[in-house]
């Protein structure tokens, strides 16, 4: 059994583009380990002269798929690392990775519910990772996905979250634009407060496990709004991630 | 408080794995300053200097902090009364 951290080379067997922005990327794994949905991997890349720049990425596949893990990455126009994901790596090219690491944003079945996952952009990724892990074990905990995007563009996952709600297994989908919306538009069309997360609340019902991941005023947001609506703080996990990731 | 530069404490989980040997992200840490207790994770991280800071979501006070030389790591606890983990 490899070390859980020790680095490893991975090989990039698959892009798929989810919006304008973020794509995910398949990398078979050496020494793959299970991982818990919400955990995430570090990325380390060096350059010739022996500079390293290291990120870490949500994994968005769930730990039902095995050998490989799937990592969702928004390009950073300025950034160190996801420029060269999205610009750079090839198919078949290697990169090295550690991980899964993190045991406490993380959901499993066993965890119970009601659930509820507020996400800003791409910060859906691991609570993603959740929904899909919950598909896949045939769970069929209540869940509500609150989801706040700029534009319809910037959706990421948007057919499968689209299906995950339709399939009417007791997924709720909420969905805000903050940006601009389409003419036929019926979900939210502002920044995620505290009206919004009571309507939410008061759908999903009970005290639910929360997960919130996003930029840091989001995560400020909904996690001090959730708190005043009553909700423990105990049952509110939170994930930030900064600009520069 | 609104730093878009702060992080969760896990985002340097594996770091700190390293460290220590094991993830410690989903350990107790009671605060020094005001006796929070809490995960590690829950902990307020900044990354962009030349060290990394861990602050208290409580009360923001320091409560771990490292730098990395080429050669050493200078940890540095004292803002933590203590840690909490599973023995390994």
């Amino acid at each position: 059994m490899p070390e859980p951290l020790a680095w490893q080379i991975a090989t990039l067997t698959g892009v798929r583009p989810e919006s304008a922005e973020v794509k995910s990327f398949t990398l078979a794994l050496p020494a793959w380990r299970s991982h818990r949905a919400g955990q995430h991997y570090d990325v380390r890349l060096t350059a010739e002269d022996g500079y390293q720049a290291q990120r870490s990425y949500s994994i968005a596949s769930p730990p039902s798929r095995t050998g490989e893990v799937e990592l969702t990455i928004e390009r950073i126009p300025d950034g160190e690392v996801s420029p060269y994901f999205h610009d750079v790596l090839r198919l078949g090219d290697q990169v090295e990775v550690r991980g899964p690491i993190g045991g406490y944003f993380v959901w499993e079945p066993a965890l119970g519910g009601p659930l509820l996952l507020v996400a800003g952009g791409s910060g859906v990724v691991p609570l993603m990772a959740m929904l899909r892990e919950r598909s896949a074990a045939g769970d069929h905990t209540p869940t509500a996905l609150l989801y706040s995007s700029r534009t319809l563009d910037d959706v990421i996952y948007r057919e499968e979250i689209e299906a995950l709600a339709a399939a009417q297994d007791g997924v709720l989908l909420f969905q805000t634009l903050t940006r601009s919306q389409p003419a036929d538009w019926s979900g939210y069309a502002r920044r995620i407060d505290r009206e919004m997360l009571s309507e939410v609340l008061a759908r999903i019902g009970g005290q639910p496990l929360t997960y919130i991941c996003g930029p840091t005023l989001l995560v400020e947001a909904a996690a001090n709004g959730l708190v005043e609506l009553g909700i423990p703080p105990a049952r509110v996990r939170t994930e930030r991630f900064g600009p520069t990731t | 408080m609104d730093d878009p530069l702060m992080l969760d404490a896990n985002a340097v989980a594996g770091d700190l794995a390293e460290m220590f040997g094991f993830d410690v992200s989903a350990s107790m840490h009671r605060c020094t300053n005001c006796g929070n207790r809490g995960a590690l994770a829950t902990l307020l991280a900044y990354v962009h200097g030349p060290g990394i800071v861990l602050r208290c979501c409580v009360c923001h006070e320091i409560v771990l902090r490292w730098v990395r030389t080429p050669t050493r790591v200078y940890f540095d606890a004292r803002g933590a009364a203590y840690m909490e983990m599973g023995a390994p």
